[in-house]
């Protein structure tokens, strides 16, 4: 079922409601506020891939990290670039262009990369091109990790400006579920969903798969690379360590919990577990329970993570929204339930 | 010529255990088409029950090790997988990814995040001098053991009952069931195989290693995917070969890099697997049962 307007409307209601806890005015609610719409970007930009073309990635932190890092050799100031990123190429250390400018760049750079990998993902099938995708990970953390003139390794590069507040995330959150759902609206989003439903019938209705499988792949590199923006602005740190299989399996576990393929599924997901994760991280943090101190328990959150994933895997194996978008008539008792197969 | 040698070796060893594990996931995945992230922690429960009771003499960990970890995969089977068998192949990764993420945490919840020092056969870390090449004795015991496991594995696969059908079951799950092979029994068979050869894996690692961390099974398992992707998904000789491969792979390129790129040599690596992938997108040795049926 295409994204339909009064579904984005919903879906955009939705966001702005779960942003309210950052405005009631502690730093703690507003730095988790904006950490949930950076991971939206993340899961809704992963969704155009993944939701359209029903192939999962499990290398888009490595987009993330690619924007991130060639945002900041654009926002960092440039006498904390002379210090701690020594082998940027002059030019680089004496531009300054703003948080939009370096992520125009970083965007620019993720849809690059996402080109050039793309190209090896969409000629493979099924698990083949999941574990290229991976493969194209390890590389990315690999290299960032021993590229120290470049990113400062595994130690942390700070000096990022906090030019990130609540109203920015919002927004470009807001931009990212426009994006897609105009991509998934269009026909190229159809001609995907068709072939994600049977490849072999599309292809020979006349459907160029791979082409197609490319655009989508490079537009969501691009979405994703916004996340890692968003995310290095938004804290001022940012370390190799950030993107790897941790915010894979996170932001996966947000895409597969929502629903895999709707965007409904996505924004559902990722707000859904944003929630629940904070919640257990208050409770790793340790809390007095009637008097009773509940000790500091490292991996507590995790853990709890994992168990919830494990229920809905197995009680709602489609997700949350059960691959359906969101839709009044359904809501209302009205109109006819529709939704794709599967 | 030494250099060589001595690099065939430590080549040959790495290999080694990268076959065990490749062939512990090409196992499951053969039958399920289910790719077990959960089996990096196999590999790291493993090797914290023989840091638990290395005390108590090496057999007994061994054996407890083995004990441990064939239970705990019995029972991933039967509380996380079976539950979401037929689903479809994305939802089988996600859960073994969230099994294997709750593992991994359960561990840094007991245990810590920090690393600890265990030496399990200390005689074994002194090298020999053969013409000239010193030789670690605990890479040769690797070789041995695992030529040893593989061959077993292999008679176990051909001469006995359940091997044959889990052989069946791989190379087309619904027609073995047709036939009344019991899909509950032969899966949880090969997970208990898979468990007992994460076992193997473990204990040769971390004897070469002498660290034991929540995370030590990731790189091994990460390893262990590509391997069976890259020999050929479903085949098990494949994922052996393509274990094989990885091992020579990285231990060459070790040695012949220039020192400024050796730090990237993962990278390198996992360049060539994309390279493999994009050339024979069937694998390096490929089974007519892989072959998509449309």
């Amino acid at each position: 079922m295409p994204v339909r307007l009064q579904t984005v409307a919903i879906l955009a209601l939705l966001i702005l409601a779960a942003t309210l806890p950052g405005y009631l005015g502690t730093a703690a609610t507003q730095r988790f506020a904006i950490d949930m719409m950076v991971k939206l970007v993340f899961v809704i930009g992963l969704s155009i891939f993944v939701s359209n073309t029903g192939v999962l990635s499990f290398g888009h932190a490595a987009f993330a990290s690619i924007a991130a890092y060639s945002a900041a050799w654009f926002t960092v100031p440039p006498i904390t670039k002379k210090v701690f990123l020594p082998d940027l190429p002059a030019w680089i250390i004496g531009t300054d262009l703003g948080l939009w400018g370096g992520m125009a760049v970083g965007m620019a750079l993720a849809a690059l990369c996402g080109l050039v990998i793309g190209i090896a993902v969409v000629r493979l099938a099924g698990i083949g091109a999941s574990i290229a995708t991976l493969a194209f990970l390890a590389i990315v953390y690999t290299t960032f990790s021993h590229a120290t003139g470049l990113t400062k390794g595994t130690a942390s590069l700070i000096g990022l400006p906090l030019v990130v507040g609540l109203p920015t995330a919002t927004a470009v959150a807001l931009a990212a579920l426009a994006v897609a759902a105009l991509f998934s609206a269009s026909s190229v989003g159809l001609m995907l969903r068709a072939s994600r439903e049977d490849e072999v019938a599309a292809s020979a209705s006349g459907i160029a798969v791979r082409a197609l499988r490319l655009v989508a792949f490079v537009l969501s590199a691009a979405v994703v690379g916004a996340s890692g923006v968003l995310q290095g602005h938004a804290i001022g740190i940012l370390s190799v360590g950030q993107f790897y299989l941790e915010l894979t399996f996170l932001t996966l576990a947000m895409l597969v919990i929502g629903g895999q393929r709707s965007l409904s599924g996505a924004v559902v997901g990722a707000i859904a577990i944003s929630f629940i994760a904070e919640l257990l991280r208050m409770l790793a943090g340790g809390i007095t329970v009637f008097g009773l101190a509940i000790p500091q328990m490292p991996g507590l959150r995790e853990v709890g993570l994992a168990v919830i994933m494990l229920g809905v895997l197995m009680l709602r194996p489609k997700g949350i929204t059960g691959n359906r978008e969101f839709s009044l008539p359904r809501w209302l008792g009205g109109g006819t339930k529709r939704r794709e197969s599967r | 010529m030494t250099w060589f040698v001595q690099a065939l070796v430590d080549a040959t060893s790495i290999g080694s255990i990268y076959a065990l594990t490749a062939l512990g996931i090409g196992l499951i995945f053969g039958i399920m088409r289910l790719i077990n992230f959960a089996h990096a922690e196999f590999i790291t429960i493993a090797a914290y029950v023989v840091m638990l009771t290395i005390a108590f003499g090496f057999p007994v960990a061994l054996f407890a090790a083995a004990a441990g970890v064939l239970i705990l995969a019995l029972l991933s089977e039967r509380l996380a997988f079976r539950p979401v068998r037929g689903a479809d192949p994305s939802t089988l990764l996600i859960t073994s990814f969230a099994l294997s993420y709750l593992l991994q945490n359960t561990l840094v919840l007991i245990f810590g995040a920090r690393p600890s020092g265990l030496n399990i056969l200390p005689e074994l870390s002194q090298p020999i001098l053969i013409g000239g090449v010193r030789l670690p004795i605990i890479h040769l015991v690797t070789i041995a053991v695992t030529v040893l496991l593989l061959a077993a594995t292999g008679a176990f696969l051909r001469k006995t009952r359940m091997g044959i059908e889990m052989r069946a079951a791989a190379a087309d799950f619904e027609m073995a069931r047709l036939l009344g092979i019991r899909a509950n029994r032969v899966i949880a068979a090969a997970f208990g195989l898979s468990g007992v050869l994460a076992t193997a894996a473990a204990i040769l690692y971390v004897a070469q290693t002498g660290v034991v961390e929540p995370r030590l099974g990731l790189h091994l398992a990460l390893i262990g995917f590509v391997a069976t992707v890259v020999g050929g998904m479903g085949s098990l000789p494949g994922a052996v070969l393509g274990g094989l491969a990885v091992g020579m792979v990285t231990v060459f390129l070790q040695v012949l890099l220039p020192a400024d790129l050796r730090p990237y040599r993962e990278a390198f690596v996992y360049l060539a697997v994309i390279l493999v992938l994009v050339l024979r997108p069937q694998g390096l040795f490929r089974p007519a049962s892989a072959r998509e049926r449309v």
